[in-house]
């Protein structure tokens, strides 16, 4: 089976205002539901309680925040997880009460709903320790960013296939953002890991790509560079595709059966995966085009003897 | 033609067979078990084992195996039953010798163990547990120190008749001088001979002199590296008392950690009751020994309001008692402490070390008819938020636990009785484990049921293993007999990954299992690349052989060069997370390593032997 048996040839590049048109678009539109709308941070990063309930028999969600809101928990959010017998509850911090104390209170909530209610797990978190995390976070990211960026500078030799592959690093974890802050997903630790696998593995469809456009050129210099980087992306294409396919087959079926602490996770690393491949095939290699790449810049040139250094 | 150095084969089979060894632990499961402590903390050794064994088997509790572990006895069951049954059994007839705990244990055969092929120990979030990240209050610690410095330097003064008129503590960021005490004395005095007398007793403090509104002044500094040593050495000591209490508690496989320069972490695995646990963990409690002061009328005391010079007024159980200042004994001269019921109710029978035993010796020799007083002191901290401001405050509760008459001598060897079952338990817990030298206060607090860790577990297998399996009919479809070398060598690649993962010990925990699984699509891409490489090759009218051969070479920079990126945030963050993050980011990390030894070694070897050789190829099974 091959779904490429014939060599593919599309017109990246003369088609490429159009992807840059959807890029924008997206970003903005991410960017601007970041700052409008803000994430939903988990109480890893915000401090506060967060509690996982079995229920014997369907719950009523609203029964359970009255009930809760009786028991003097103020601006409980409520909600299902997963079936109607799992629910999520998230509380702001309790003043100095310990998680025994919180259980305490929040078990006589449930037993008056549903005597065979369970807690299954409880988390608490300092207010101190979310900001901790939160800045740990934001280091990690910056530190993945920066390092990669290094790496980009290093590993290709001109600053107009960095400046793509920079601007296609960015761009991705930034869908990722977006799309939970529009969807207000909850987004906790398992989601900055998963960004941070994000920005480093989609990456790779960029190099995989930009190796091939160094091997074109090295095949003959002469080339038009719209043709060899079109050439270069319909070459690599089958491969592009087919990795991605074959990852988001598990980050699928991590989705679907990995169960509610993961459904972040794999959340992200879905559009992540699918963020990286649009972006190394339709908008790392189109920038360097318009940054002016042409073969001598990535091909070693005789050196000449600079003027200034003679006598 | 295409070749493979035969010492590259060697080597691919080699690693193979010391991971397949590796990974086998942990394809056994686990039963649940019971662990087994001497409560003295000596090792258990095989006549112990022997003893607990015959006790549970006469008490008809069937048990599946049992085994020495680290000093501690592991009893495997078939059902949790039969484990509820045993640790009754042990908390019934043994108690007094020996502490259980429920855990589970491999299934993995007695030889396996032997030599140390060992299964990954499972996180909180598979097994359920309590995870406890403690806040030290290091600065607390250094104004104890200063206090008992201040202390020390009052008796010194008094001893040496050397007058003085105060002595200022200056403590935490908020003063004008950091951790320092400044002495003053009155106008004319010796301000040298008061120095050279502090100096005898403490030579590592430095002190400086300057004069007051009254007289001169003596300062003593402590020095950023006292003070980093008192709040390393109150970090150490309160690991050090959390260990002995997590294991008084009877834990298994508990991890007490620091983390940070203020912080320890705390796992307890398998423990639901986290009220009473964090009651003990957290609890900064001593006991003193004091006389009663029956020179003065303690009723007459409570109403004026004040105790008279040398005495301090307690209150038990509403009736007011006076107390002298002067100590016979602390808790910190405790060597042992163990609880018994006895005639006059349940009772703590106490060991004083030299120091202690001397002075108990000597005051109840003095004091026989009068009364001493058992105090138990605790301090716990109260944070109240209003508005936004939040204030803590250190609250210090004592309680005279008994007041008993001393019938007779005393020296290092007593009972201290009128206390409840529970109370006499965990005072001698308590006493026992050591006291916290700075108290400790939870900033993040985690539980997981242990029904939630087995859902977690099984639903990440179970992801694992159909998304593996959608990988793999995929890749046999598309690719044909080369997708089945890239299934072998995806499994190849979760069994090595398993086995690094065993011989570092690494807790795998549920993003540990995502990584695992994110793993799997990382390493089909290696294969991909290469085989797509390959067919393009092949349309290119190359032949078969040679397709191949250029097919991994050509693909061997693409993959290199690609894994680097995602190796970059791997480690980024190993370094920066903690916690399941860390597990994840060791997996993630370790899982591309293994993905490009697989991929490029193992994946070659094996088309390498179906295409290699002299043979003549005219068609590849590439899809």
């Amino acid at each position: 089976m091959e779904f490429f048996k014939t060599a593919t040839n599309f017109p990246f590049m003369s088609t490429r205002k159009l992807w840059y048109g959807l890029s924008v678009a997206l970003v903005v539109v991410s960017i601007a539901s970041f700052f409008v709308r803000g994430l939903n941070l988990a109480v890893d990063f915000t401090g506060g309680v967060q509690v996982q309930a079995t229920f014997s028999n369907a719950v009523n969600i609203d029964a359970l925040r009255t009930g809760l809101e009786h028991a003097g928990f103020r601006e409980a959010q409520v909600q299902y997880l997963g079936s109607s017998r799992q629910a999520a509850i998230r509380l702001p911090p309790q003043n100095g009460q310990t998680g025994d104390v919180i259980r305490g209170r929040v078990d006589g909530v449930l037993h008056a709903l549903d005597p065979r209610a369970e807690v299954t797990s409880l988390d608490v978190v300092g207010s101190q320790v979310g900001d901790e995390l939160k800045s740990g976070a934001i280091k990690a990211v910056i530190a993945t960013l920066a390092l990669i960026f290094i790496y980009i500078a290093l590993r290709f030799h001109t600053w107009r296939l960095s400046f793509g592959a920079i601007l296609a690093v960015l761009h991705d974890p930034i869908l990722v953002l977006g799309a939970f802050s529009l969807w207000h997903t909850s987004f906790d630790l398992p989601v900055v890991s998963a960004m941070l696998a994000v920005i480093g593995y989609s990456l790779n469809d960029t190099v995989v790509v930009f190796d091939r456009i160094r091997e074109r050129f090295e095949g003959s210099r002469r080339l038009e560079p719209v043709a060899v980087l079109d050439q270069s992306i319909n070459q690599t294409l089958s491969r592009t595709i087919m990795t991605k396919v074959v990852t988001l087959i598990v980050v699928v079926a991590l989705y679907v059966l990995g169960g509610q602490a993961l459904k972040g996770f794999s959340e992200a690393l879905i559009i992540g995966i699918l963020a990286g491949t649009y972006s190394s095939i339709y908008i790392s290699s189109a920038i360097a085009l318009d940054c002016g790449l042409k073969a001598e810049h990535l091909l070693p040139t005789s050196v000449k003897k600079p003027i200034d250094a003679l006598p | 033609m295409l070749e493979f150095p035969r010492w590259k084969y060697v080597l691919v089979a080699l690693v193979m067979l010391l991971a397949l060894m590796f990974a086998l632990p942990n394809f056994f499961g686990t039963d649940p078990a019971l662990q087994v402590a001497r409560k003295n903390r000596l090792p258990m050794d095989e006549f112990a084992r022997q003893a607990v064994g015959q006790t549970l088997s006469g008490r008809a509790v069937a048990f599946r195996g049992s085994y020495l572990d680290d000093g501690k006895m592991i009893l495997r069951f078939a059902s949790v039953a039969d484990q509820l049954k045993a640790r009754d059994v042990v908390n019934d007839s043994m108690a007094a010798d020996y502490i259980s705990a429920l855990t589970t244990a491999s299934r993995a055969p007695e030889a396996l163990r032997r030599i140390g092929l060992r299964p990954m120990p499972l996180g909180l979030d598979l097994r359920g547990g309590l995870y406890l990240l403690y806040q030290v209050d290091v600065n607390g610690a250094v104004a104890q120190l200063l206090e008992s410095y201040d202390q020390g330097f009052r008796r010194t003064l008094a001893s040496a008749n050397l007058p003085f008129t105060d002595i200022t503590t200056y403590t935490g960021s908020k003063s004008a001088i950091p951790n320092a005490l400044r002495i003053s004395l009155p106008a004319g005095a010796d301000v040298n001979a008061v120095r050279d007398a502090l100096k005898k007793s403490n030579n590592d403090l430095t002190f400086s002199i300057g004069s007051g509104d009254s007289g001169p002044t003596l300062l003593m500094e402590m020095t950023p590296t006292q003070v980093k040593a008192r709040q390393d050495y109150a970090l150490q000591k309160n690991i050090t008392t959390l260990r002995n209490r997590v294991n008084e508690l009877g834990v298994s496989e508990p991890i007490v950690a620091q983390q940070g320069i203020d912080r320890i972490n705390v796992q307890l695995p398998g423990v639901q009751n986290s009220a009473e646990v964090k009651d003990i963990l957290g609890k900064v409690a001593t006991l003193e020994f004091r006389l009663e002061d029956s020179q003065n009328n303690a009723a007459e005391a409570k109403q004026r309001g004040r105790a008279p010079l040398g005495s301090k007024l307690y209150d038990m159980s509403g009736r007011p008692v006076l107390l002298k200042r002067e100590l016979i004994a602390t808790g910190d001269q405790l060597t042992n402490a163990t609880s018994s019921a006895g005639n006059e109710g349940p009772e703590v029978n106490v060991t004083l070390n030299g120091q202690g035993g001397d002075s108990m010796l000597r005051n109840t020799r003095l004091n026989v008819n009068r009364r001493m007083a058992v105090v138990y002191i605790e301090k716990s901290r109260e944070t109240r938020t209003v508005g936004d401001q939040k204030s803590t405050r250190d609250v210090t509760t004592e309680k005279i636990i008994s007041l008993a008459t001393i019938r007779a001598v005393l020296s290092n060897q007593f009972r201290i009785t009128g206390l409840t079952a529970v109370e006499a338990r965990e005072l001698a817990l308590l006493m026992r484990s050591g006291s916290l030298s700075a108290p400790i206060f939870a900033v993040e607090e985690r539980t997981i049921g242990p029904s939630l860790g087995a859902e977690n577990i099984r639903m990440g297998v179970r992801a694992l293993g159909i998304g593996m399996l959608a990988v793999f009919v995929f890749m046999a479809l598309y690719y044909q007999r080369f997708g089945w070398v890239a299934n072998l060598v995806l499994l190849a690649n979760v069994v090595l990954l398993t086995a690094l993962l065993s011989m570092l010990r690494a807790t795998l925990s549920l993003p540990g299992i995502a990584g695992i699984i994110l793993t799997v699509g990382i390493a089909v891409d290696a294969n991909v690349l290469i085989y797509e490489r390959i067919r393009e090759e092949l349309r290119n009218r190359v032949t078969p052989q040679a397709a191949i051969r250029a097919g991994f070479d050509k693909a061997y920079s693409a993959i290199f060069d690609s894994n680097v990126t995602a190796l970059i945030a791997g480690l980024v963050l190993w370094v920066i997370g903690r916690g399941a993050i860390r597990g994840f980011a060791v997996v993630l990390t370790l899982g591309i390593a293994t993905s490009m030894f697989t991929s490029l070694l193992g994946s070659r070897a094996l088309i390498t032997l179906m295409y290699g050789g002299r043979r003549k190829i005219d068609h590849v099974s590439i899809g």
